[in-house]
This record gives structure tokens, sequence and C-alpha cells, in this order.
């Protein structure tokens, strides 16, 4: 567990607010949850979110504990803090779930998303997509001589606006992996 | 000594360590090992039932009525789907029950095999929890989780799928041991929070307890507790469906139960009330009625061991996750010892108002003519029945109501009903399962003709182990509360709501060797609930009631509390548009 710097047990406590507000306005929040890495448990994780029609923006899993048997699942998802709430007590009954992190309100956190670019164009078109893929720091990970494959990390944000501009240079095809999230500090 | 043996040994053997005495089953190819295995012992009894939704239900109404988990054995594919009502009907109400499935062989899993199904697929969304279990050295250890987390925190229904060959191979046992489970649900409440409470307590001058099923479920020491503290504080109390029995009908504190159905009194304490302690209920729309009007003017406490359950529909001021049990007993010590306050001047004028609401008698009803209303037959059933050793189960509709509002429940764990899901055919298999639990206690289930169809291939199963279960048939030909609705909201326009070619139910009594009694005039009544009362063995009661009774006191839907319908006269246009496409 001291690798993913959770305190155990801290569900009860942290995730959930027993006095939320009930405010209108829709929030996107970033939720880890811890699950046992079992057959079926990203099931469980997803058939509540469609069965109660709440929002997954985006998600993604991946075994982060293997003596522990501990997968890490990431969810970005939106709704009144009510809605919010409820997601994070559903997610809390769940059997396979040992804990539940709101990174969106305990304290600061990093978001990554890794993403891949098919850009394919000719002249300046290409060149102009070299160009922008220095200045975000994207990497070329595959090359023809009419198109690129571009890799990028960063912030949800910084991968949507690439891919703003990269839509007039040519750009057929995306690939993203989904955040991943952790909070700042220990 | 590490003990060697096949999964199917492993099932009984664990069954046996948690101290099941009774499951409830139907056999088939893929659990055939384990059937092999029960007939190899005499530790535990199964019950034969007709079909699996039936050893659900009755796997629900043994739990129901003592507190314990159900057990229930079925096989692959139909015997699974088959189980699915009961098991979402368990969830809905946090009845405890295990579920254990046959599944074809591991190899063959995902083939379409014959009496294959995704059983733990399609169970996901309607279980607690539920595992496919594939070696069979870890069976027995789940099989114990199991049991630990249909009973802990709130309980629920679990299923464990077992491929055939799983139960075949041999391993090794684990025992029951203390849990190592990951799951262990907070029972204690946060001391702050329940001082807030009691504070709240010393100063409400119009305050009410809204209980329900939670108080049961926490077990006999929360409804001891809670009638201390409804004693010592002299407030009044009310109950959903699910909570009757926490506090006796005969305590002169009981509103009687609240909701849809529920008394006038309880209804209008609720939305006038200034503090409202919501002890294991859950703000059910049955409940709430409008939630813009839902008690406008009350601060809320809500005990509730569920967190997804507190500020879910309705926002309160003072939420308290934990057991009701234990924080009862919290909340009574702190209270104690900070003097036993209560506002007694203001919360007696509170009483003068709840007495001129109970003044209006809104369960009065005339019994006259040749034709036995409903509300007659429950008041005489209540009347021949109060003094026995009593257990009442319901199917669904508006029997069920008349049986909330006119018997009275006296102790927790008495009166088995599908609350949350609303299951016709749930009470008769729900009465096998509570006659096997206590063989020598009266056990009746009310039901509608209708309700009673769905599962009546029971008969066989009270027959084949002579459970004297008395199925008390409100008969109106009619789905009642259906009719009630289409009265109400769709211009009296009947669609699909009466039976034609109804069985002769003496008759069908008799087909199955079992006792029938027809009783259509009221003079006749309490004769025949005695000499249902008194025969040893299972009796069909087919008491024909007027066909055109609707239910109240009613809060048609999308209204508040206080429009309660209080009988025919008032339902003229008693649903608006934006009421009607509410259920």
């Amino acid at each position: 567990m001291s690798a993913l710097k959770i305190k155990k047990g801290a569900t009860s406590h942290s995730a959930y607010n027993l006095r939320p507000n009930f405010s209108d306005v829709v929030e996107r929040h970033t939720l880890a949850v811890l699950v046992e890495n079992e057959p079926g448990v990203l099931a469980r994780v997803i058939g509540l979110f469609s069965g109660r029609g709440y929002n997954i923006d985006s998600l993604t899993v991946a075994e982060v504990d293997h003596t522990g048997h501990l997968s890490r699942i990431t969810i970005v998802t939106s709704g009144t803090p009510q809605v919010i709430e409820q997601i994070k007590a559903q997610l809390g009954r769940i059997i396979s779930v040992h804990d539940v992190h709101d990174l969106t309100v305990e304290g600061a956190s990093v978001e990554r998303e890794l993403a891949m670019f098919k850009v394919a164009g000719k002249g300046d078109h290409r060149v102009e997509a070299l160009r922008l893929a220095d200045i975000f720091r994207a990497n070329v990970v595959d090359s023809t001589l009419e198109s690129f494959i571009f890799e990028i990390t960063g912030a949800p944000e910084k991968i949507d606006a690439f891919a703003d501009l990269m839509r007039p240079l040519g750009l057929i095809e995306v690939a993203r992996t989904g955040v991943a999230a952790l909070s700042r500090g220990d | 000594m590490k003990r060697q043996m096949t999964g199917a040994k492993m099932i009984v053997q664990a069954l046996i360590d948690q101290g099941v005495d009774t499951v409830f089953g139907y056999p088939g190819g893929a659990v055939l090992p384990i059937y092999d295995e029960v007939f190899q012992q005499n530790s535990i009894k199964h019950i034969l039932v007709r079909h699996e939704q039936g050893a659900v239900h009755a796997a629900e109404g043994y739990a129901r009525s003592t507190g314990k988990p159900g057990v229930a054995l079925v096989t692959s594919g139909p015997g699974a789907t088959n189980a699915v009502t009961g098991l979402t009907d368990a969830l809905m109400d946090s009845i405890p029950i295990i579920v254990l499935t046959g599944q074809v062989p591991t190899f063959m899993i995902g083939s379409d095999a014959f009496q294959e199904a995704d059983t733990v697929g399609i169970t996901r969304p309607c279980t607690k929890h539920n595992w496919l279990v594939k070696e069979t050295d870890k069976l027995s250890s789940v099989v114990h989780e199991a049991f630990h987390v249909a009973t802990s925190g709130r309980p629920g229904p679990v299923l464990i799928d077992i491929p055939k060959d799983v139960q075949f191979a041999t391993g090794i046992y684990t025992p029951k041991t203390t849990s190592t489970s990951h799951y262990q649900p907070q029972v204690k409440g946060d001391l702050e929070e329940i001082t807030e409470l009691v504070a709240a307590i010393e100063k409400a001058k119009r305050p009410v307890f809204y209980t329900g099923g939670g108080v049961i479920n926490s077990g006999p020491a929360a409804s001891q507790l809670l009638r201390e503290l409804v004693e010592a504080t002299g407030f009044p109390i009310t109950s959903t469906l699910m909570g009757l029995g926490c506090y006796p009908a005969s305590g002169d504190k009981w509103l009687g139960m609240l909701g849809m159905h529920g008394l006038y009194e309880a209804n209008m304490a609720m939305h006038g009330c200034d503090l409202m302690i919501n002890i294991g209920a859950r703000f059910d729309d049955r409940i709430t009625g409008v939630i813009d009007s839902f008690s406008p003017k009350s601060k809320k406490a809500h005990i509730d061991i569920d967190a997804s359950s507190i500020n879910k529909v309705i926002r309160v001021d003072i939420p308290i996750l934990g057991d009701v049990a234990h924080v009862l007993e919290d909340l009574l010590k702190i209270w104690k010892s900070r003097g036993r306050k209560t506002n007694s001047e203001a919360v007696a004028k509170w009483w003068k108002q709840i007495e001129e609401w109970r003044s209006v008698d809104c369960l009065k009803f005339e019994q006259k003519g040749k034709v036995i209303k409903p509300q007659y037959a429950l008041s005489r059933l209540e009347a021949l029945t109060k003094d026995h050793d009593r257990y009442i189960c319901t199917e669904v509709g508006q029997h069920q109501m008349w049986a909330a509002q006119y018997l009275g429940f006296e102790d927790p764990n008495r009166w088995m009903t599908s609350g949350g899901l609303g299951t016709m055919g749930y009470g008769f298999p729900a009465s096998i399962g509570v006659q096997m639990a206590h063989p020598d206690a009266t056990v009746i289930n009310v039901a509608g003709e209708a309700s009673w169809l769905m599962n009546m291939q029971e008969m066989g199963t009270a027959m084949q182990y002579n459970l004297p279960v008395k199925q008390f048939i409100l008969n109106n030909e009619r789905l009642g509360m259906v009719r009630q609705w289409q009265e109400l909201l769709h211009g009296e326009r009947y669609s699909q709501s009466w039976s034609e070619s109804l069985p002769d139910f003496v008759k069908l009594a008799e087909a199955f060797g079992a006792k029938g009694i027809l009783c259509s005039d009221p003079d006749d009544l309490d004769d025949a609930i005695m000499e249902m009362l008194n025969h040893d063995g299972p009796v069909i009661f087919d008491c024909l009631v007027e066909k055109h009774e609707n239910c109240f006191p009613m809060i048609p839907s999308g209204k508040a509390h206080n429009e309660m319908l209080m009988g025919d006269a008032d339902t003229q246009n008693a649903i608006d548009a934006k009421g009607s496409v509410l259920v």
C-alpha cells in the first residue's frame, strides 16, 4: 500500500462528505478508486454508473499492486455536488472497492494523460505540424513520407489544445489513454 | 489439520459450519454433486420447492422471521435466472440471503453450453456481491466470506456460482474463522453528530420518530433501545412498511404506518414536525410524496448504516452513519448524562394536535350489507389471531396496504412483505420459509387472488412438508391496486385489470390435498376464520370481498403529506398531469 500513498481505511472519513452542499452547478471530479484485482470488478464499477445514470468522462484502470492484488481505477465524472457524493457513496458500497478518493476535493493533485495523434499531409502542413509538436513537446513515434504519429503527455486540456491545432493540419486518428491522477505531496 | 474433500462436500460442510439448518432448493444437472452430498447427511434439511423463485422468497421469509441468513440452492441457467426476482427483492429490502447456483464446468464456460447462463453477469446488479469460484481450494473460504458479506453492514443477497467440475474436484477445506475480510462496515456513529441530535431532541417542540426496516435488520437490541427511547422522551413514532413491529402497535406513542397509504395522523405529523428523526429508513418515494413539499419546516436527522442512503433523496441536517443499535445506545447514554431533558410542555401541545388528527379516524369503515369489506375481513383476522404466536406475510397490492393498516405488530420479525420491489408472488413462498423456521407458529399469508396465483405451485411444497400455512386470500376478482389507479388516473378504463376464469380455490386446495374454505357472508366470517386456524395443515381461504373497494387514505402521486385523499368522495381530479407520470 505504501507505493500508493493512500492511508488504509481512509474511505469513511475522507471521501464521503455527509454534509455536502446542494448547489445545482455541475462539477467535474476525478476519483481514484482502489479495487480488488479480480474478474468482473470493472463491470461492477461501470455497471454502477450505467445503472444509476451517472456520467463517465474518462476511465483508466490498471493493476498497481501485484502482491496486494489491487488495481487503481481513475474515473473522471461530472455531476452536481449531490450526485458526486452519491457516486462516491455508491462506489464505496461495492464489496471489491477498498478505497474511494476524490482527488478534486482532497487537496492538490496532478493529472496526466497520454495520447497519440496520426496526422497526414504534405508540404507546409507537414512542416507546421512538426513545429507545433515541438512547441507541445510531442514526440514523433512513427513517420512515413505522408504521415506522422505524435505521442504527447500532459493534462487533458493540453491534449485537447493540441488536437484542436492538428485538426486543420490533417489529423486523421486519435487514441487517448484517459486520465491518470495522483494527489500531490505525502 | 488440513481436510481434503470434494467441492460439493465443502459446500455442505461450510453451510453446517455457518449454522445453517434449512436450505430451500431445486436440483438440476449442474448441482447434482452438491445434491449427492445433501443426500448423505442429516444436519441440514432441504426443502424442495416447486420453482426457483419460490426457493429464494422462502429463504427471504426464513431470514426476515429469524434474523439469520436464508439459503437457496438452484441449478445453472434457468435455475439461476428464475432466482433473479428473489435476489432483486432481497436487495431492495436488505434481506441477508445466500444463493448457491450450479454452473457448467469451467472448460465449457462461454461455449453456450446446455443450461449455461452468465449468472454472475446477470446477477451483478441484483446482489450485494457475487462470486464465480473456479478453484475448489477457494470454495469454502468464499462461502464463509459470503455469509460475512450478506450479514454485515446493510444486509443483502449474495450469490456463489459453482461450476460442476469445481464441485467434483478435491481441495483443502478452510474452516470458518473470524473474518479477515477488508469489508468491515462502520457500526459506531460519530459522537459529535449524536450529541447534536441529543441537543435537537432536548429542544424539539414537534418531534417525530420516523423508523424503518433498518431497526429490524439491526437486531432485537435495536427495537428494545428504540422502545426505551420512545418511552423516555414521550415522542410520537411512525414507521415505514418495512419497519412495522419495531415499536408495538399497541403502544400509545404509535401513530401507525406513514406514506402513500399511511395513516392521516402519521403523515400529518411528518409534514408538521420540527424535528424528524429517521432511524433506519431511506426516504423512499412511497414515503416522501412530492419531494419539494416534504416536511418543509423540520430539522432532519438520519441514522443509517449505508452512506449512500444519506442525502440521496432528502437533504438532512444531522447525518449519522452507523448501526441503529450502536447509535441508539450512545444516543441514550448521552441524553441521559445530560439530564434527560425534553421540552415537555411543547411536546404535550404537539400531542394535542396529533390527537385531533387521530380523531379523524382515517381507517374507519362501515361493514353493511351481505358483501364482506376487505377492511372488515382483516379486522376480524386481527381480532381472532392477535393472541397467537403469529407471523404475517403478504403479497403485493391493496390487500398488502390493508394488512399494514388493520393488523397490529407487537414485535419485530413478525411481518414479511415485499416493500421495495413490490413482488407479486412473494408472500406464499415466504410463508413457507417462515413456517419452516417456526413450526409451531400461526403463519398467515394475506394475499390477493392475482398475486397468489403467481406462485401457487408452492402448494406442493406446503403439502410435502405438511406446513400448515394459512393462505388468506381477499378475492375481489380484480388487480385491485391497478384498478384503483385506473379509476383515479385513466378515466375508469379498466384495461386488463380483472381476472376472468379464476380457479375454484376450494377445489384447487383439494386437488393438492389441502383444505379449502370459501367465505362470502360477513356473518360467517368469524367461524370460517376459526375453522382455518383450527385446521392442522395448509388452508386456502377464499374470502370473496367487495370488488370495487379502494384503499384509503392515499397520498396521490405528485402530492404532499398534507394533501391526502380520505375516501372516494375526494378522488375527483385528485391527480394532475405532472403526478400522473409517477408510479
